[in-house]
């Protein structure tokens, strides 16, 4: 049997990273507006209404498509900025929209029809029941799967659905189902659904605390560090806590998602497209993630053995996992 | 009081023994004034085969009791199984139905059914969607203030809106059981370890502080939410009915600490302090609905911040 080649699926936070994934292989494109209608909602980051123009025409020259992430969930009383946000990504060409809540899934099928809708990650549909209501009620083409499904759980609901699936291959890992997580507003008043945002930047802090290094994440604790030790981000669910007096990385290591040698599994499992994750990260790690997985892709739609991606340096944590990929993981 | 708010019992959250069960269940329908309860495994299908008899003679009881019962459905369907489970639910139940995930909502359609509150409901949009789709009440996420309540209540009149007002917040759900995994073990070989914490396993920062708390493949809050505080204004924003989380306190007494509460018969700073004597084994928060981080305390103990 033949694969279709997998369709890689690359991030950019910024036009440069556009620039940067269209020009390394990107097949798509995606990113989201510079507001909290996305996920990625972070100072610095996104793109204003004339970048993602820009940003449409250069991906398009290169034969590339973009696709406009309005994945977080609308205001009540002020869904105004997210329905403008569909509007304008629809009209100025986006290859599709990637959303996650129901009542923007209504707008963009009533009033974009000719757009297609994906469905984000955010809104964690699982399984194929969940993945037909969105096609059939919405019009749905593409699933973002959530990261809690193993390789053969990903091709059994393959084998039930008629549309497209896209699941991640490296970058950052979520532990817990997407978009149903309110732990960093737990910790902050600050949560991916309601603000695009998770352990938010500006509620970390770095102490200094007989000669360990603590870092905390609102008035909380996430992990300490010895002198030697290498200190990461405050991610909450990647924290070290203590349950039953002993220490731990209950939820998860600080590792991050590299899947790029399950390639061969997952085109098998009849997945459409790969997602890498990382519009919070530069350019570089844009142009070396996205060159790897292209030759990865080329190498496995030759019928070729996988290249060595020599990815070890960019991942976050410096550590990898294939995740709930494999059964283990649970 | 214009319009009576009402009381509901949520779903058991945690691994109780089947005989701890039957008598909880058994007091709640004598002696606490609630007018709905809340059964089924939300959170581990492997529990539920030991459960099966006694909540149908909860149900039952219950019923007799006067009580409305409300039957919900597991909040991560992540599995063929877990589907399967949920249909068989759905399709069997005569009266109302809580879907807890969107695939259980979907089974629901065209059919009167409750939202619980691990469903994504933030915007009137949504909302609006669900009451076509058949919703006659909505539990929303815990996360939501008191604001968005307003103008969910305001722009979608007919839905009734309710809130978890008493427990452990539900913050997070993983394939992953946490609970097995704090004691060295895989999740199909778990020896049914979350039995052993009747409240979640509190889970604490480096430097002892309380944080969270796991219930096997769920996360909660460590803090329980108690929101007499804010309950006028919730009442002003439109909250029809609040919900108290099953924990190894005195329940009843809880209920009627709330009812006496919405009924007028106490004030709420002495509503405040009945919940919080009844409350052993956690601090309260209310942060949330004043667009705080839901850890944080905002009425202080000197008087009701507002």
């Amino acid at each position: 049997m033949t694969l279709a080649a997998l369709e890689l699926v690359c991030p950019a936070g910024t036009p440069a990273a556009l620039r940067a994934a269209v020009d390394a292989g990107a097949d798509s494109v995606y990113l989201g507006f510079r507001d909290e209608t996305n996920a990625r909602n972070f100072p610095g980051l996104n793109f204003s209404r004339a970048e993602l123009a820009e940003g449409i025409a250069y991906a398009e020259r290169a034969g590339a498509r973009v696709l406009v992430a309005i994945n977080t969930y609308p205001r009540a009383g002020d869904p105004g900025p997210w329905l403008r946000a569909i509007d304008d990504a629809a009209s100025l060409g986006a290859a599709a929209l990637i959303l996650a809540d129901i009542g923007l899934l209504a707008h963009a099928r009533d009033n974009h029809p000719g757009t297609r809708r994906h469905l984000s990650v955010q809104a964690a549909a699982a399984n194929p029941q969940a993945i037909r209501f969105y096609a059939s009620e919405f019009g749905v083409r593409r699933v973002v799967l959530p990261r809690v499904l193993t390789v053969t759980e990903i091709a059994r609901v393959n084998a039930e659905i008629d549309v497209e699936t896209e699941v991640f291959a490296f970058g950052g890992l979520c532990v817990m189902a997407e978009g149903r997580c309110l732990l960093s507003s737990y910790a902050t008043g600050e949560s991916p659904n309601m603000n695009g945002v998770c352990s938010p930047a500006g509620q970390v802090r770095y102490e200094e605390r007989e000669g360990r290094l603590v870092s905390r994440l609102g008035d909380f604790t996430i992990n300490m560090f010895d002198h030697g030790e290498a200190a990461g981000y405050p991610t909450l669910c990647k924290g070290r806590f203590k349950a039953c007096g002993r220490a731990s990385y209950l939820f998860e290591e600080p590792t991050s998602l590299d899947a790029i040698r399950m390639l061969p599994e997952l085109a098998r499992a009849g997945v459409t497209a790969l997602k890498i994750e990382g519009r919070q990260r530069g350019r570089a790690y844009v142009t070396q993630v996205v060159s790897a997985f292209r030759r990865a892709v080329d190498a496995l739609a030759r019928g070729e053995p996988l290249p060595d991606p020599g990815l070890g340096t960019v991942a976050e944590g410096g550590r990898q996992t294939t995740g709930a990929y494999e059964k283990g993981w649970r | 009081m214009k319009d009576r708010a009402k009381l509901t019992l949520g779903p058991l959250l945690f691994n109780w023994p089947a005989q701890s069960v039957r008598d909880f269940y058994a007091r709640v329908a004598d002696e606490a004034p609630i007018d709905s309860v809340h059964l089924g495994e939300i959170v581990c299908p492997k529990r539920t085969p030991f459960l099966a008899d006694v909540l149908a003679d909860a149900a039952e009881r219950l019923a007799r009791a006067g009580k409305e019962v409300v039957w919900s459905t597991q909040a991560l369907l992540a599995d063929a199984r877990d589907v399967r489970a949920a249909r068989t639910l759905v399709q069997q139940t005569d009266g109302l139905v809580e879907a807890n995930d969107v695939t259980a909502m979907a089974m629901l359609a065209g059919r009167p059914h409750v939202v619980g509150p691990t469903v994504n409901v933030y915007s009137e949009l949504t909302l609006a969607w669900m009451a076509r789709n058949g919703a006659v009440r909505v539990c929303l996420p815990p996360e939501l203030p008191a604001q968005a309540i307003a103008a969910l209540a305001e722009r979608v009149p007919g839905i009734e809106l309710e809130l978890l007002a008493y427990g452990r917040m539900p913050l997070a759900l993983s394939v992953r059981c946490y609970h097995a995994r704090a004691h060295g073990l895989h999740k199909d070989g778990c020896q049914f370890v979350c039995a052993d914490d009747s409240d979640g396993m509190p889970l604490e920062t480096l430097d002892g502080e309380p944080f969270l708390a796991v219930n096997g493949i769920q996360t909660l809050s460590h803090a329980v939410v108690d929101l007499i505080p804010a309950v006028d204004t919730l009442l002003g924003a439109g909250v029809r009915r609040f919900r108290l989380s099953p924990h190894r306190v005195d329940m009843p007494a809880v209920a009627t600490t709330w009812r006496d509460l919405l009924d007028g018969r106490i004030e709420a700073g002495d509503g405040r302090d009945r919940v919080a004597r009844l409350t052993t084994f956690a601090d309260v928060a209310d942060g949330y609905v004043h667009g705080r981080a839901g850890a944080t305390r905002i009425a202080r103990a000197d008087g009701l911040a507002q």
